[in-house]
């Protein structure tokens, strides 16, 4: 039997099991997908600092090469069952069933689906894409940034808080990211294209972080992208593919329309559909947001309701990359304690 | 002497035919001058002989109250039908008797008490009368378990009741009973009536049964009458008369205005609380159970009707559609929204400072104009398709609301905000006029019903995509080509019970896909829960009411959720991973 059993291999599975190595414990690590690193593999570059994602991304995959972790992917928990003695029975796609004294859960999150929010016209007009979709075509890049129709823009929008904070799309949470997200993108837009207007469609900026408030100063000041507060109404197509949004000031307290080349939503988080799983299979208790609920909000957040299965990372709310490997690193200890008082 | 027991009967009656001819009196005179006309010049057609007819099969038979709970019909046919039948043969009875019917009126009601004689057709006579009472009697064994325990009649809640109610309620368990054994105690007594008083009558001798019980249950019977005449104009039974008022006056013509009028007051009092509309309404999944459309109706009648129950409601008009009376549930309740908003009412001044636009240069009249609305400019995938098939079947059209146009009306007139609806629809009127196409066309069903009802445009035809499409298609001006994709198809609640169309969307669907049956379709569909009729639901009851539907909808798990409206189709949206599109989608995609 196993130590610990770590279901997610992103940054947050990558981390755990590096922790608990130097704690001295047994780890296996199942992840869904090809390659390790989750979303980070789809990021260009980090708030606050710009700095590249594939640099953090090669940290954890010399770590894991170095120190040899056990990692399956391509690989589907599909249920895992509590036993009597306390241990846990994982069920994959790869009909394996593997035995672990503990679980840690780092199944990350999802990013919301902004067809959700037809009115957006995601999926329908050619110009409209996600904040998502924009750093994986910076990291793509290669010579001039252009528009999904190939122009050079003129003018861009970002548009906060879609999917968030949005009770009508089922989510009322702050995914708190999407803030500096866009502050980082909208800055790296103006340097691509310096001739850009670029906006910001806002409710409220959340710049809670080290660095996020001197950052969207600085867009301001020294890039000059315009934050509007308000939310956008509509998009509409233009026939050469323009689009024109309709977005209320509500600072100004009027109503005004602005034509874009490129507008780009910043799509929210959301609980992955897996803790749905969970949920069925070994009654793991989620919060009202879909996250999983942590035992303690305040000096237990790595642990859920069920004993010997613990959390890392933004399965239970929207995180930060630093704080998801802080998350990572306190589960180890966590974990720890829990195997020694059942030794 | 002991014939004064008739007083409390006769006092009665008297009392209820004074408060009747005052009440009704003065409904009528309140009629508009033109409703009344209407009266005047349908009485002697045929009219009047439908409204008999329905009067007969609604009033008495409840047929269309034992189309939806048989035993709630039979419960209410059990005391309208018998006991007119019981006044019908008790009057022929006492003419058999004294040869005439000009007889005081507790003749025929008492005959038993009066009459111990044997005459020609007595012994048919009693036994009919007897029978008649057993068939009542059946009935009010039903109303005192309902009463008791609801469920048998798989109605989850009945009515409330309140003081005066009571007292009509009560009076009513107990005159047939009391009528059983008053007379009864007469054929102990004196050896008449039929095979169930005589029978009873039996008992009675073998414990023994006295002139003064006699006299005394004659004198309950007659009290309990007396009561529930008293109470009839006060309690919710006042229905059983106004209701054949009503029906006179709506096959009449008479129709209800967005004003409260006293037409209005007529469908109110038409109420009989069977609890119809309490079951069919959605509202419950969510724990809603104080707002539906038989309680509104009370308490308009009470004038004590809250702000919070009146919005808090879908009007999906699921109970109008089930309501054996035919109530119009859906004006009436929009009527008090009126009532409650008046002051509210923008002037939107800026209809009248827009610029004026450059009148558009048309080398033809188009074919058709198009409005989109708003919901459908929020629905930016179901607007792309529309143009897209109009483009493909080559109709030459005028996007009346591209750029910028002002709201249908529709949302505002589902707020009560009558006034500020008027100047929105005289704006859009205009343009639909001055654009001389001989159809409209629509995406939003919530739109298409306020053109229908609420514009007035003289010969222009309004149509909804879906049975434009399907002209179009049996035109063959587009072709459309079948997949194997499984499709439920939901039917908004403003297209269907709203304006009757049903049909148009399925033979399209029929056409481009595998068309399944849903469990709760047509005039029965649920309301998606994104209403714009309910200002006051929360978004978290909304999800319970759209979980429901889904659950309805997504039975036979299909490929694809179809719909007709763009808010049925954003609100489902949210719930479920299944495909949820808009006929316009599934027909664009068809023609690929």
């Amino acid at each position: 039997m196993i130590d610990v059993l770590i279901i997610g291999g992103g940054i947050a599975g990558i981390e755990t099991a590096c922790s608990l190595q130097d704690l001295g414990y047994e780890t296996i690590i199942v992840e869904k997908e090809k390659t390790i690193g989750g979303h980070l593999n789809d990021w260009d570059t980090l708030f606050p600092t710009h700095r590249s994602a594939s640099e953090v991304l090669a940290h954890y995959t010399d770590e894991t090469r170095r120190r040899a972790l056990t990692i399956y992917l391509n690989t589907n928990v599909i249920s895992v069952k509590k036993q009597d003695d306390g241990s846990f029975e994982v069920h994959t796609s790869r009909d394996v069933v593997f035995r672990s004294k503990t679980v840690v859960l780092a199944s990350g999150y999802r990013l919301f689906n902004a067809e959700k929010k037809e009115e957006y016209g995601y999926g329908i007009y050619d110009n409209v894409i996600t904040s998502a979709d924009l750093e994986k075509k910076l990291k793509q890049l290669n010579g001039e940034f252009k528009t999904p129709t190939d122009k050079v823009p003129e003018k861009i929008a970002f548009i906060h808080c879609v999917g968030s904070r949005d009770e009508k799309s089922g989510n009322h949470y702050c995914s708190k990211l999407c803030c500096v997200t866009a502050v980082k993108q909208a800055i790296h837009m103006k340097q691509l294209c310096p001739n850009a207007n670029v906006f910001c469609c806002y409710m409220d900026l959340r710049m809670y972080g080290p660095g996020f408030e001197e950052m969207y100063r600085e867009a301001q000041e020294k890039y000059h992208v315009q934050f509007i507060r308000g939310r956008l109404s509509e998009v509409g197509e233009n026939a050469n593919g323009t689009l024109q949004l309709k977005v209320e000031d509500t600072l100004a307290a009027r109503p005004c329309k602005i034509q874009v080349d490129l507008l780009v939503l910043m799509v929210g988080m959301e609980a992955d559909k897996s803790t749905e799983l969970f949920q069925q299979s070994c009654g793991l208790q989620c919060a009202p947001n879909r996250f999983v609920k942590p035992k303690d909000h305040h000096i237990g957040s790595n642990l859920t309701n069920i004993d010997g299965f613990f959390t890392a990372g933004a399965c239970i709310g929207p995180m930060s990359v630093f704080d998801t490997v802080n998350h990572a690193k306190a589960v180890a200890f966590s974990v720890r304690d829990y195997l020694n008082a059942t030794k | 002497m002991e014939t004064y027991f008739i007083l409390p009967f006769t006092l009665g009656m008297i009392f209820l035919f004074i408060v009747l001819f005052i009440k009704y009196g003065l409904w009528i005179t309140k009629l508009s001058h033109i409703d009344k006309l209407r009266i005047v010049q349908s009485f002697f057609t045929r009219r009047t002989w439908d409204a008999i007819k329905e009067s007969f099969m609604e009033g008495l038979v409840h047929r269309n109250m034992y189309k939806r709970n048989p035993l709630l019909g039979y419960m209410h046919m059990c005391f309208a039908m018998g006991w007119f039948l019981l006044i019908v043969f008790g009057h022929v009875e006492s003419y058999m008797y004294y040869g005439t019917l000009a007889k005081a009126p507790w003749y025929p009601i008492f005959f038993q008490y009066y009459v111990h004689d044997w005459f020609p057709g007595e012994r048919f006579m009693a036994n009919l009368m007897d029978f008649l009472l057993l068939y009542i009697l059946s009935g009010v064994l039903l109303a005192y378990f309902k009463r008791i325990n609801s469920k048998i009649f798989g109605i989850k809640k009945t009515t409330k009741l309140k003081p005066l109610d009571r007292v009509a309620l009560i009076s009513l368990w107990f005159i047939f009973p009391l009528r059983l054994l008053a007379e009864s105690a007469t054929a102990a007594l004196y050896g008449n009536g039929g095979f169930l008083t005589n029978t009873v009558g039996h008992f009675f001798t073998w414990i023994g049964v006295t002139p003064t019980m006699e006299s005394a249950l004659w004198w309950a019977y007659s009290l309990s009458l007396g009561f529930f005449f008293v109470g009839l104009p006060f309690s919710r039974y006042m229905h059983i008369l106004t209701e054949i008022l009503f029906i006179f006056l709506r096959h009449y013509g008479i129709k209800l205005k967005k004003q409260f009028n006293s037409y209005s007051r007529i469908q109110v009092y038409s109420c009989s609380r069977c609890g119809v509309c309490i079951d069919v309404c959605q509202m419950h999944v969510a724990n809603i159970s104080n707002n539906q459309s038989v309680y509104i109706l009370k308490n308009i009648r009470d004038q004590n009707l809250t702000d919070r129950k009146l919005y808090n409601c879908l009007l999906c008009g699921r109970c109008e559609q089930a309501c054996p009376v035919r109530i119009n549930l859906n004006d009436l309740r929009i009527s008090q929204r009126i009532r409650a908003t008046k002051e509210y009412n923008s002037d939107y001044a800026f209809l009248q400072t827009l610029p004026v636009e450059p009148p558009q240069v048309v080398d033809k009249t188009p074919e058709v104009i198009y409005f989109a609305g708003c919901m459908t400019h929020i629905t930016p995938g179901i607007k792309k398709s529309v143009l897209k098939v109009l483009d493909k079947a080559g109709v030459s059209y005028q996007f009346m609301d591209k750029e910028k146009g002002a709201c249908c009306g529709r949302p505002l007139m589902l707020a009560g905000q009558y006034e500020a609806a008027q100047k929105l629809i005289a704006y859009n009127r205009e343009k639909i006029l001055d654009s001389k196409a001989p159809i409209l066309l629509v995406s939003c069903p919530i739109c298409y019903k306020v053109f229908r009802d609420d514009y007035e445009l003289g010969q222009i035809t309004i149509k909804h995509h879906s049975e434009y499409f399907l002209e179009l298609a049996k035109q063959g001006k587009i072709s459309l080509n079948k997949s194997d994709k499984s499709i439920v198809y939901h039917d908004p609640c403003e297209l269907g019970r709203g304006c009757g169309v049903y049909e148009p969307p399925r033979d399209l669907l029929r056409m481009t896909g595998n068309l399944q049956t849903s469990q709760q379709e047509k005039v029965n569909s649920l309301c998606c829960s994104g209403s714009l009729g309910d200002m006051s639901l929360s978004m978290a009851d909304r999800n319970v009411i759209k979980g429901e539907t889904l659950k309805v909808l997504l039975k036979s798990n299909p490929d694809v959720l179809a719909t007709a409206c763009p808010l049925c189709k954003k609100t489902f949206v949210k719930g479920v991973d299944v495909q949820v599109k808009d006929i316009a989608e599934i027909v664009a995609e068809a023609m690929e």
